[in-house]
């Protein structure tokens, strides 16, 4: 294929490297430094997509991020492919693989297109609401339908290959933009000292001067950028981010940049360079200096490809050596697009004709255009495009001064190009994001940002400041004021300067009539990306929607990936003219984040994989995984769940685990539990207020089991606390409770009790837990310590001792949780596998058994012990669990939980109470969280009594064995409940104690 | 007070808060730091030349949590005779011969020493502050330390904590408790291109992967403890 | 995204760091067994949802682990102010001083 389009000299792509890429399956050449949308139109390729509704052939229509067209499906391979990039933001590089996004199964040859020329009629506005939402249970499958046809790509299927990464940066000085008024800013802010970052979303700094004729300082624009990234490169205080979009501008001047850091190398990353980077910045100060985008003008057919902005026409011949077709008609509403008619002629190509709407326009550059030889038509517009595939003609027709009617008959122009400039739309898109209202302005024709909080300038173009000059001007003011306000002064700067252009009045227009009504006309476009037309909005409006927010999504104008960057504002004009209001009346609708597409693995950076989340381990770890440990996830720790040998089932495994601990010894690491360090004169009395039970008499050397409520009184944390001291305690909590349980202390410390003298601190990961659980415990023990008396009169069940086991100073609590004689060792973290193995050695001769926490929890079940977020759910309170004996309601302070469960709701009768259950059938383990009725035959709704919290097959019963919420379960022992199940059975169980094993307690204390 | 504990190691001091010594007097028993399954000495025998990043770990430090309030004079008066350093302020840090104290928050500072000096250390606090209202608690077993070292270690720890570590925000010597990654860690600027990460135990193996991945597009090499 | 100067570290810090943790002022009755149902219902249900100026306690609990107050502005986002536990707020709707 030769690149027919691409003009023999000029732009700044370098010839003489010719790169080859791949669209919709063929190949084509293109040259270092096009876009694919650039590389497309200079082999002559119109139609990139198939429109979104009626199917129709569309085509490249911008240059820039606004571009709702030309959407790619890019990647090489499974793992590369990315959706929704656009063509004109995409650099060419090697071996780019790229299909249409847009167009099922092809762009060029749609068999949609069939219901396209129906589409008229299938599609109006609100179709979606109206056809597909009734019935609801068929949306699924309408919607399977729907995505597929209208195509907006798809991810991989495959892990992503390359790195993704997300830095924070801070900064003085934010600016946005790097076109005239973007770079004058930098220079600014730059020699003030402030850390400034210039982020733009282009391959070049530049913007608009990348492709303009304009001259800076007395030269060429393009020599003023060079020269300016030369200066401002030099400076350390300054961050240049090219290929970078700011895409989002959040609370309190945190902003979000996506930076495409290899995108324009290859298909993947060069090896250990990282593909994309999120930059989370909290600037100081930020300068908008976003530019505008231009407007296209409302015609029939104006999605024919070969209809394209008027700005893009300058942008792919100047920048890209591109000229898009031979014959140009341009169609305006002011004077900056007639720079495109003459940098088309400069290119050789021949201008047709502008079509100026204003009816009397005396602008500079009308007369320039003549005195060149151009035509200009005045007081008319193109009403429609001619053409199928592509422009043939464009039918102009004349227009009275406001531009609401035609006052006489069309005629043709033969043309292959059409170009159309409505003005411009200043890019507010990130002064939306913070919440800031636009404001309409007549004289820029546009909305500008409105007032804000944020701590923001803006410059330029998003001002509606659209000349040279005054982006320059602004531009350099607000950069120094930016860095003045974040605390810089800077003396003497040197503004750049450009020839002041006489500009003469744009003209407020948006919707070309036509010569038929706008209902019976060719299509109107306003939303390419989603087909929404003029005619919908009108309907729309005569339908009833009369806030903009409602038209728009009635329409879904604005919903496409391009959030309606080019139709927006043509739409509420229409929206407006139809209501017969003023488009200040009506408002328009906000910009959210994002700008642009973000990918997901920008969002994601490292936190993927292995550090998708923190995972935590225990000293004991790594001697878990060379026992061939199951791990399961408690918060985000990861404990051993059971340790398989081969050929067990996971019920195996927990059998003979159960029965090793209960009839020789187990082994359990217990490190994850939450420990608190608890020192001061106060400690003691501050336990009393935080626990319900009482704490005054526990002596020195004892242990004992509390219960945390909330001031509700319900059970949020419970655990055993030992004191080490008078003025020195240790609280245990539960594993997942132990940052909350910090926090609840300390809360009620620092704004309730700051008088009390007490300090917590964390030390849940400095010690290591083994607790070593068993009738042949002590006998383990023994061989391990020779300075503990392990005599059970003189270490007694609750005591805790300290002495050295294994050599290793530790503290040993004579605690249980299994109705075992156990022995929990703690020793310094460091030491801990030390230990471990130790004790695994010394145990050896009794078959010591290490058990998970699936273990741990049939044992504790079996002794009717609670698991809190288990057993409890936030609305279970002490005596709902028959833990009354665990409250001390004669403490003179009234502890955290006292009050609370002396409410009505508390004390009524009929509450849900925690009790045992005995499956009759012994084989039988009811599903945890199935239901309990007294009546299975009962007629639906049944009265529900409650919910199974825990099951269990116990292999030391024989039996299955449950705990679960009954109503006024404590008054009803031995009597029985049923569990309808989805299956269909029914297990009926007895209400029972739920200490089913040893229930007077004497394993533990013997 | 009764003594109900046969264990000479564990004092009751006149605060009567129970103090160990956790360190074993058999200097044969195996200590793990919370980094070594990660093999360190393996890993820094395959450095990178040149690389932009150089990580190590300081192992098995004591370390030591002060507890106090600045406007107790027992307190401060305490610790300053006991270390030879006055307590840093809002987000510093000070060193002294080999030890290191930084401020955590307005009545918590965290000191490092050399490994098996903590119980010594704590014992000198104690006598120094007498009976007033503070405390100490050895957490030698739940961190460690990290140092990032190198021309690329600041770019690569904005990757890790959205706290500014630019040295005009940060210069040598501050200290800050912030995030890293998902975990958290305290993070000190030791020089113009060095900082150190105190990080907790059960978070250490994340952080290290987390720093390796992060430390990856610059080079890394690690320094054998 | 705040950004949110905590008074005890006294600089700014980000948002990640801090927890909120309900409205600030409310504190717990001296005698809670004195408490009427309704009392104590107040206490423990009942918060203001104000548009406008707002005193929220916070804890910085990836750094100090301190808490302290935080008077917000619920419809810009903007913080007027953070202040120690124990001080008063300088900044306050109206209908709080009548």
């Amino acid at each position: 294929m030769t690149q027919i389009n691409r003009l023999p000299s000029g732009g700044r792509i370098d010839r003489a490297q010719s790169i080859s890429f791949s669209y919709n399956g063929k190949t084509y050449t293109g040259m270092q430094g096009d876009t694919v949308a650039s590389a497309l139109l200079a082999n002559g390729v119109d139609i990139v997509g198939r429109s979104f509704k009626y199917s129709r052939p569309r085509g490249i229509m911008a240059a820039g991020a606004e571009e709702p067209n030309a959407l790619l499906q890019l990647g090489a391979t499974e793992a590369t492919q990315t959706p929704n990039v656009r063509a004109t933001q995409q650099d060419l590089f090697e071996g780019l693989v790229a299909s249409a996004t847009n167009g099922w199964p092809n762009a060029d040859n749609d068999m949609m297109s069939l219901v396209g020329k129906l589409g008229g009629r299938a599609m109006p506005p609100g179709f979606y609401y109206k056809t597909f939402m009734y019935p609801q249970s068929m949306w699924e499958t309408y919607e399977k339908f729907i995505r597929k046809a209208a195509g907006f790509g798809r991810s991989s299927l495959e892990s992503d290959v390359d790195i993704y990464d997300n830095i924070n940066q801070h900064a003085d000085v934010l600016i946005v933009g790097g076109g005239p008024a973007g770079l004058s800013a930098a220079l600014a802010a730059a020699q003030s000292g402030a850390r400034v970052i210039l982020a733009d979303e282009q391959s070049e700094f530049g913007g608009s001067l990348l492709h303009s004729s304009a001259q800076i300082n007395m030269l060429p624009a393009a020599d003023w950028v060079k020269d300016t990234v030369a200066e401002l490169s030099t400076y350390d205080n300054v961050i240049l981010l090219p290929r970078s979009t700011v895409n989002g501008y959040h609370d309190h001047n945190f902003l979000t940049i996506h930076e495409r850091c290899s995108d324009h190398l290859g298909d993947r990353s060069p090896l250990g360079k990282v593909r994309q980077r999120m930059h989370r910045i909290r600037a100081k100060w930020v300068v908008l200096a976003t530019g505008a985008h231009e407007r296209p003008l409302v015609f029939a057919n104006n999605d024919l490809p070969g209809v394209m902005l008027a700005s893009a026409v300058s942008t792919y011949v100047r920048r890209y050596a591109v000229a898009p077709g031979s014959k140009l008609v341009l169609m305006t509403t002011n004077d900056y697009a007639y720079q495109s008619a003459f940098d088309w002629a400069d290119a050789g190509r021949e201008v047709v004709a502008i079509v100026d709407t204003r009816t009397n326009p005396d602008s500079e550059c009308v007369f320039v255009a003549k005195s060149r030889g151009i035509k200009v038509i005045t007081g008319t517009a193109v009403i429609e495009a001619k053409g199928s595939k592509r422009v043939t003609g464009a039918m102009i027709a004349p227009l009275n001064e406001t531009g609401d009617q035609l006052t006489g008959d069309a005629q043709l122009l033969e043309c292959d190009l059409i170009a159309s400039s409505g003005g411009w739309s200043p890019a507010i898109h990130l002064s939306c994001h913070t919440g800031s209202r636009p404001v309409w302005s007549d004289e820029a024709v546009g909305f500008l940002p409105g007032d804000t909080i944020q701590k923001q300038l803006t410059a330029g173009a998003v001002n509606g400041s659209y000349s040279l000059d005054a982006c320059l001007k602004e531009g350099t003011e607000q950069g120094l004021a930016a860095a003045r306000n974040a605390g810089f002064e800077v003396e003497d700067v040197v503004m750049p300067v450009s020839a002041p252009v006489s500009e003469g009045k744009p003209m407020a227009l948006f919707h070309i009539p036509h010569s038929k009504a706008t209902s019976r006309a060719p299509k109107q476009f306003v939303d390419f990306q989603n087909d929404v037309t003029a005619a919908a909005i009108e309907l729309a409006t005569r339908e009833g929607f009369e806030s903009i927010e409602h038209v728009k999504r009635y329409t879904a104008m604005g919903f496409g990936t391009d959030q309606g960057k080019t139709g927006n504002i043509n739409g509420m004009a229409i929206a407006a003219k139809s209501m017969d209001k003023s488009i200040p009346e009506t408002g328009t609708t906000i910009f959210r984040p994002n700008y642009t597409p973000v990918t997901f693995g920008a969002i994601v950076g490292r936190n993927c994989g292995d550090l998708f989340d923190p995972e935590r381990y225990t000293a004991i770890h790594r001697w878990h995984i060379e026992n061939g440990a199951k791990f399961e996830d408690v918060g985000q720790w990861k404990r051993p769940w059971y340790y398989p040998k081969s050929g067990e089932s996971m019920q195996d495994t927990l059998n003979r685990e159960c029965k090793a601990t209960r009839e020789s010894v187990g082994l359990l690491d217990a490190s994850t539990l939450g420990k608190i360090d608890i020192q001061g004169k106060d400690a003691r009395e501050f336990l009393g207020r935080v626990y319900t039970n009482a704490w005054a008499k526990l002596a020195v050397g004892k242990c004992r089991y509390g219960l945390m409520c909330g001031e509700d009184g319900m059970v949020f944390d419970d655990g055993v606390t030992a004191c080490l001291g008078e003025n020195h305690f240790l609280m245990t909590t539960t594993t997942g409770g132990a940052a909350r349980v910090l926090s609840w202390l300390e809360i009620y410390h620092q704004t309730e009790w700051p008088e009390m003298e007490v300090y917590f601190n964390s030390v849940t990961d400095h010690w290591s837990t083994a607790t070593i659980s068993g009738p042949n415990a002590r006998k383990v023990m023994e061989k391990l310590t020779s300075d503990i008396d392990l005599d059970g009169e003189a270490f007694k069940f609750m005591d805790w001792r300290s002495g050295t086991v294994a050599g290793v100073p530790a503290r040993v609590f004579r605690i249980s949780f299994t109705g075992e004689l156990s022995y929990e060792v703690n020793v310094q973290a460091n030491y801990g596998m030390a230990v471990w193995e130790a004790i695994m050695e010394a145990g050896a001769e009794f078959n010591i058994t290490p058990y998970g926490t699936e273990t741990m929890h049939v044992l504790r079940a079996e002794k009717g012990f609670i698991i809190v977020g288990q057993d409890t759910d936030g609305s279970v309170h002490p005596y709902d669990l028959d833990h009354g004996w665990a409250v001390a309601n004669q403490k003179p302070f009234s502890f955290i939980g006292k009050r609370g469960m002396a409410r009505a709701d508390c004390v009524r009768p009929n509450r849900k109470q925690l009790v045992g259950l005995k499956p009759k059938d012994p084989e039988a383990v009811i599903p945890e969280g199935a239901q309990a009725v007294n009546d299975p035959e009962q007629a639906i709704p049944m009265e529900m009594l409650g919910h199974v919290t825990s099951s269990y097959y116990s292999a030391n019963l024989g039996h299955s064995i449950a705990m679960g919420m009954i109503k006024n379960g404590l008054n009803r022992m031995g009597e029985s409940v049923f569990y309808p199940l989805a299956d269909g059975r029914v297990i009926e169980a007895e209400i029972c104690s739920p200490v089913f094993y040893d229930p007077k307690g004497e394993r533990q204390r013997v | 007070m009764s003594n109900t504990t046969t264990q000479t190691d564990a004092t009751d001091t006149s605060q009567n808060i129970v103090q160990m010594n956790q360190i074993p007097a058999d200097a044969s028993v195996r200590a793990e730091s919370p980094l070594y399954h990660a093999d360190l000495k393996t890993v820094a025998e395959q450095g990178t030349q040149d690389a932009g990043i150089v990580l190590q770990e300081l192992a098995l430090l004591d370390h030591l949590v002060l507890r106090g309030s600045v406007d107790n004079a027992a307190f401060t008066t305490g610790v300053e005779s006991a270390l030879g350093m006055v307590l840093p302020a809002n987000l510093q840090s000070a060193e002294h011969e080999g030890r290191v104290i930084r401020w955590i928050s307005p009545d918590e500072w965290l000191v490092t020493t050399a490994g098996g000096m903590g119980f010594e250390l704590e014992q000198q606090l104690r006598e120094a502050m007498g009976e007033t209202h503070f405390a100490i608690v050895n957490v030698s077993g739940g961190q460690t330390v990290i140092t990032v070292e190198g021309a690329d270690a600041e770019e690569m720890l904005k990757k890790c904590t959205p706290y500014d570590i630019h040295i005009s925000h940060m210069p040598v010597g501050k200290v800050v408790t912030s995030l890293f990654g998902k975990s958290q860690a305290v993070i000190r600027r030791t020089g113009e291109q060095g900082f150190e990460l105190v990080i907790r135990r059960s978070f250490a193996d994340y952080c290290w992967l987390w720093l390796q991945d992060a430390s990856g597009e610059f080079g890394f090499s690690v320094k054998e403890s | 995204m705040f950004y949110i100067y905590c008074p005890y570290c006294e600089e700014h810090r980000e948002e990640e760091e801090f927890h909120a943790a309900g409205e600030a002022h409310i504190p717990r009755p001296l005698d809670p067994d004195a408490c009427t149902d309704e009392e104590w219902g107040e206490y423990l249900f009942f918060r203001t949802n104000p548009r406008g100026l707002h005193h929220e306690l916070w804890v910085h609990g990836v750094g100090c682990r301190k808490y302290f107050n935080i008077t917000r502005d619920t419809q810009t986002y903007e913080i007027k102010e953070t202040y120690k536990i124990g001080t008063k707020p300088q900044f306050t709707r109206a209908e709080e001083n009548a």
